[in-house]
């Protein structure tokens, strides 16, 4: 068989499509399915129907008003933070680093070596009664002497914004790195001193970074529920908790096909919001 | 501090300047004033240290040792943005994510100058791209580029404009033209530039001193004509433009001439172009200088007998010719297609005469591949 030049991009994508096809575009037909369906009379726990029942949304969205606006919370606070501690790392990993640079990489990314909830689990530990954190914070009055961290909302932002840290360092450091320092040295020699620079040069060129940084931590952050249900309480419950407890243990599958679908459309239009509001701009 | 330093004008004066990395001195005790108003250039093959000296007085870099004055003011350790100075940088390092107009605009705008707008306007008219302002660097051709990083440094009127290896990105054609347009605004601002090349035709074409630097040092200092016709190392003799070295001893002195053995052959020179230190030396005669005759037609001046025409390329203008000569030794010889006579033939026996006034004498322990094996195409990182 003779595959002409013009053939081959399309063979080339055929797997990729074939991917996403049987993996993303038939599971999002099939959810949507689910998602206005209906239990059938008598039948068993599980059976549902087609009745078309778009009431469905309204029922989920109305009766988890706090869990999904929570996870936006939750989410836009690890986000910020994340981009916080970030920042500096990337940029000292990117300028100030010299040859150590190789090894800072690795250790930003060398939590991915142990399970996602083996180190959420950690976070327990070291945010409980035993850790360290409590007893030095108490010492130092920072928290009263009943006070825990455990099974509250900082315990579940402070475990997103560790878990989704690297998602925010690798992408800012990518755009750090490309910056030409010398155009850095041409802020300097042109009368900005090094808060101008930063201000004025450093980080306009940065902003693909933030922005792809802040997407890769703020969209997983908002449909987690692991560090919620590890690390939280039922009063700190996510979206993302609500949608497991239905399909899992209600087995109530439209109402969690319904929520995945409003969040993943909410989501969809903030993530859209955002890019218009700052990664329009022309860049390099 | 900082107030007094940004309006210092005046002479630059390196001091005992030295840059070490390690146990490499990258600049090597080097003492220097440059004239306020000057066009200077600082030349050198890749990692002679002329630009580790121009990123010293940029303020990029900090001194081992040594101290930088700009008038009577002390700027060695003053923060490059509270220097008088601007840098065209190699690469122009313009910002990619504002416009030309803002690019020019920034040192304005950081310095609080009030009428920006008509201040850029100016510059953007000397370096005829008026019509670009609105442009994002990227848009712009290399060129054009270079056009802009001029002028948003020289809007800011420093005392000393530093220029890094500024044409070396251009092909060769626009860097002719730019190396006259250069100048042309160079005399038309009247401010001090500094110029950093490796391009020894770009050094003589814009500047009115040439310092050459090797190995962290300055090899020698003057006008393009003086280190032409006169060098004093081996090193300058090769670097800027080619030389035939004859090892040679001085035999004695004729008034204000000296006269010279060369394998067997006398030959006259004055005095004052002998940087020798003792009777050994080299003669020192340019390629254009030589002139070519055949065995038995008479010449002129200081004549060296017994050549035979190893190799001829004609090139347009001239014709170049390497002559063996009887030592062993192949001299090489430009002559210009000017006088209607027929050029040499590979094989003819020739004697070599030239004026005794071109002669220049080296020391005669001078390393004579000195500068030679350096590529001055070469690109320009150092």
């Amino acid at each position: 068989m003779k595959i002409s030049k013009a053939q081959v991009p399309y063979l080339l994508l055929f797997p990729g499509f074939a991917f996403l096809f049987t993996f993303f575009v038939l599971p999002i037909i099939n959810l949507a399915q689910t998602s206005t369906q209906t239990p059938i009379s008598g039948g068993d726990t599980g059976q549902y129907t087609q009745t078309f029942a778009f009431s469905n949304y309204i029922h989920a969205f109305t009766d988890n008003k706090d869990q999904f606006l929570r996870s936006f919370v939750y989410a836009t606070l690890a986000t910020i933070l994340a981009l916080a501690i970030s920042y500096p790392l990337a940029y000292a990993i990117a300028f100030k680093s010299g040859k150590f640079k190789n090894i800072l990489l690795v250790l930003v990314v060398a939590p991915f070596f142990t399970s996602f909830l083996l180190r959420t689990v950690a976070w327990k530990q070291i945010l409980g009664e035993e850790g360290f954190v409590v007893p030095i914070l108490r010492s130092l009055h920072i928290i009263g002497q009943q006070t825990t961290l455990t099974s509250t909302a900082f315990a579940v932002v402070t475990g997103m914004t560790y878990n989704f840290l690297p998602f925010m360092t690798l992408p800012l450091y990518a755009s750090l790195e490309r910056i030409d320092p010398r155009t850095i040295e041409a802020s300097g020699d042109l009368y900005a001193n090094g808060l101008t620079t930063f201000r004025r040069v450093t980080l306009p060129l940065s902003v693909p970074g933030v922005v792809a940084g802040t997407l890769l931590t703020f969209i997983p952050a908002a449909g987690d529920y692991v560090n919620a249900s590890i690390l939280g309480s039922p009063s700190t419950k996510m979206i993302g908790n609500v949608i497991e407890s239905r399909y899992f243990k209600i087995v109530d599958y439209p109402t969690a096909a319904a929520l995945s679908f409003t969040l993943m459309v909410a989501i969809l239009i903030l993530v859209t919001l955002y890019i218009r509001k700052a990664g329009t701009e022309e860049l390099v | 501090m900082s107030n007094e330093a940004i309006s210092a004008r005046g002479d630059l004066r390196l001091t005992r300047l030295t840059k070490t990395y390690g146990d490499f001195n990258a600049v090597d005790d080097l003492t220097l004033t440059i004239p306020k108003g000057s066009f200077f250039a600082l030349l050198g093959p890749s990692g002679c240290g002329k630009t580790t000296t121009l990123r010293m007085v940029a303020g990029l870099e900090e001194p081992t040792v040594g101290s930088i004055h700009l008038g009577d003011t002390d700027i060695t350790t003053t923060r490059p943005y509270q220097r008088p100075i601007n840098t065209v940088f190699q690469n122009y390092a313009l910002f990619p994510h504002l416009s030309i107009f803002e690019n020019i605009a920034f040192g304005l705008r950081r310095r609080g100058v009030k009428d920006v707008k008509e201040q850029v306007d100016k510059v953007l008219n000397l370096v005829e791209l008026p019509h670009l302002a609105a442009r994002k660097p990227t848009q712009l051709s290399g060129g054009q580029q270079q056009r802009i990083a001029l002028a948003r440094a020289i809007v800011n009127r420093p005392a000393l404009l530093l220029l890094d290896e500024p044409l070396g990105a251009l092909d060769l054609k626009l860097r002719r033209q730019m190396q006259i347009e250069l100048k042309w605004i160079q005399r038309e601002v009247g401010l001090t530039f500094v110029h950093v090349t490796h391009d020894q035709e770009e050094a003589m074409t814009m500047a009115d001193t040439i310092a050459v630097m090797n190995e962290g040092r300055i090899e020698q200092m003057g006008s393009p004509a003086d280190l032409y016709d006169n060098p004093e190392t081996a090193f300058v003799a090769n670097f800027l433009g080619q030389s035939n070295l004859i090892k040679g001893k001085i035999e004695g002195n004729d008034g204000d001439n000296l006269i010279v053995d060369l394998f067997g052959q006398k030959i006259s020179m004055p005095k004052n172009r002998s940087h020798a230190l003792d009777n050994s030396l080299y003669a020192g005669i340019r390629p254009e200088k030589f002139r070519i005759s055949l065995t038995g037609t008479p010449t002129r001046g200081n004549t060296l007998a017994g050549g035979h025409i190893e190799d001829v390329s004609y090139i347009g203008v001239s014709t170049q010719y390497v002559v063996s000569m009887p030592w062993g030794q192949e001299l090489m010889v430009f002559e210009q297609n000017d006088d209607g006579v027929a050029p040499f033939d590979k094989g003819d026996e020739v004697v070599i005469s030239w004026e005794p006034n071109f002669t220049f004498g080296l020391h005669g322990d001078e390393d004579i591949e000195a500068g030679t094996e350096v590529n001055p195409e070469e690109p320009v990182n150092e």
